[in-house]
């Protein structure tokens, strides 16, 4: 709905909460990007640059989460004003968590910097990044245009996420028992997988949130899931 | 829009709401005028039994004049004619043969400014007890009136002063009495037309929590203009504009997600 609100400033109180969110994500969005080209590029200094911008990101959660106590007890907003409130804070809270991740790619590329490349696993890390990066991308599109239709589709979009993380866990076993020198570098590199298969997770949630803020229905089907890796195991002698 | 496709689009409105339990008043194509002015518009509409539905609406919407269909407060306007019907617990309250005096007792009224009898606290509640012949002894009517003084969350405030004029309380314990007033005789129903909008925010909670706790013996009807009273104190919400019922259905649904765009606009603050 296009209309104004008769009280302008409830207007501006709930565009201050949305570009909030969109200046979240955008930083959130470039730090998964550098983060991917700080670990492919063995970029330490770029690594540094994604621990430091961190700091912007939980910042701006905070400030997301005041504005919409504030808008409460001010507002007591009701229906598509109130979905909006509410969801914020939860956007808020992934985005947060997803910055969490990328600052947790640089601190582990510091030390990957230092030993040799493992195959061409940071490739792969880097389009699972790419993947997740421009579903970030269209969660917030979804969210600015009130479209519940593109986050409905990034919620299934991240099948193809837990695939990639899938074929990178087992890649990264058969490395660790070809050889024990390679266990500390595959060890980052799976944690790192794994990083960048939560993001995926958490980009879902706020399409989910999307959805509920457009329409008002919360989704009560599972969505598709395809990481296998928690039951994957690979007999030591097929690595021979 | 054609007569019928008012009828079909009324009756998805209702469908939508799927009161569980069987209705104890149930509004059928009600088209009330002023004159030559036309104020409701085939309102079909059921309100379950036990629960607090609130009436919601911009000034000039109809919801006031709704609620006083449903205790024949219209009759009193000359030019007001209602066609339609309204049946309560399964009788149609507009049938010639129907008691306009005992109807009211059955379906009480409270409204927006208190408004006292100019006697005692006690002769207040007492009143209706004896013109509608409730009680047989004076034992029985003081029981009545202090167990309606008690309902209505008022006798430990009056029990010293039930001789002093009704008309000394403060103003949220005057609505009190008006409530005691009104469920002294036991009615079915209770009618609130703003019961609050005359209060301080006290009053106005200690109605509220009255207004829950009344809901386990009487069905309520409260028209309101505040949206946060409607969500806090009913489980049904009744959207009208313009004469029309747009949206009517559970008051967590029409707050949190409404399916009208009409509703949309008036509880969000839109214009509209």
């Amino acid at each position: 709905m296009d209309q104004e609100h008769i009280v302008k400033s409830f207007d501006q109180d709930l565009n201050q909460i949305e570009s909030l969110i969109i200046e979240m994500g955008g930083l959130v969005e470039a730090q998964i990007t550098d983060a991917a080209t700080a670990l492919k590029r063995r970029d330490v200094e770029l690594g540094g640059k994604v621990i430091s911008g961190d700091k912007r990101i939980d910042a701006l959660e905070s400030d997301i989460d005041q504005a919409v106590v504030r808008i409460l007890a001010q507002r007591q907003p009701m229906a598509q004003d109130l979905r909006a409130v509410v969801v914020a804070p939860k956007i808020a809270s992934n985005l947060e968590r997803i910055g969490d991740y990328a600052k947790n790619i640089a601190k582990r590329t510091s030390v990957l910097a230092k030993t040799e490349p493992i195959g061409s696993s940071a490739g792969t890390i880097k389009r699972m990044c790419a993947l997740v990066q421009d579903m970030v991308k269209d969660v917030l599109n979804a969210y600015v245009s009130r479209n519940a239709e593109t986050a409905d589709d990034v919620r299934m979009r991240d099948e193809e996420v837990d695939q990639m993380h899938n074929t990178l866990f087992r890649e990264l076993l058969t490395y660790m028992m070809e050889d024990p020198r390679a266990i500390s570098p595959c060890m980052h590199l799976l944690f790192i997988a794994k990083n960048v298969e939560r993001m995926g997770d958490h980009t879902t949630s706020i399409a989910e949130q999307v959805h509920y803020m457009v329409s008002g229905e919360i989704f009560d089907e599972e969505r598709p899931k395809s990481d296998t890796t928690s039951t994957t195991f690979i007999e030591p002698d097929a690595a021979e | 829009m054609s007569a019928y496709a008012l009828q079909e689009a009324d009756t998805e409105v209702m469908a939508a709401a799927k009161p569980e339990t069987e209705p104890l008043i149930a509004a059928r194509n009600v088209n009330v005028f002023y004159g030559d002015k036309q104020a409701l518009f085939d309102i079909c509409l059921d309100v379950p039994e036990k629960q607090v539905t609130s009436l919601i609406g911009p000034s000039g919407c109809g919801k006031t004049t709704f609620l006083r269909c449903l205790n024949r407060m219209n009759d009193l306007i000359d030019i007001c004619r209602v066609t339609g019907d309204i049946t309560i617990g399964g009788k149609n309250i507009y049938d010639p043969d129907v008691d306009v005096v005992a109807l009211r007792a059955q379906v009480g009224m409270v409204f927006q400014k208190p408004n006292p009898f100019p006697k005692s606290i006690f002769e207040n509640v007492a009143y209706g007890l004896r013109i509608n012949g409730l009680v047989d002894s004076k034992g029985e009517l003081k029981d009545a009136v202090e167990r309606a003084l008690t309902q209505a969350g008022l006798i430990d405030e009056v029990h010293d002063r039930l001789e002093a004029p009704g008309t000394s309380l403060s103003g949220g314990q005057q609505q009190r009495l008006c409530i005691a007033r009104a469920i002294a005789v036991e009615p079915k129903v209770i009618l609130m037309d703003e019961p609050c909008s005359a209060l301080d925010p006290i009053a106005t909670a200690r109605i509220e929590e009255l207004i829950d706790s009344l809901r386990e013996k009487f069905t309520i009807i409260i028209v309101t203009h505040s949206m946060q009273q409607a969500a806090r104190v009913s489980q049904q919400t009744a959207f009208f504009h313009l004469g029309y019922l747009v949206e009517y259905g559970a008051t967590d649904t029409i707050f949190t997600a409404p399916s009208d765009e009409r509703t949309e606009s008036y509880i969000t603050g839109r214009i509209g």
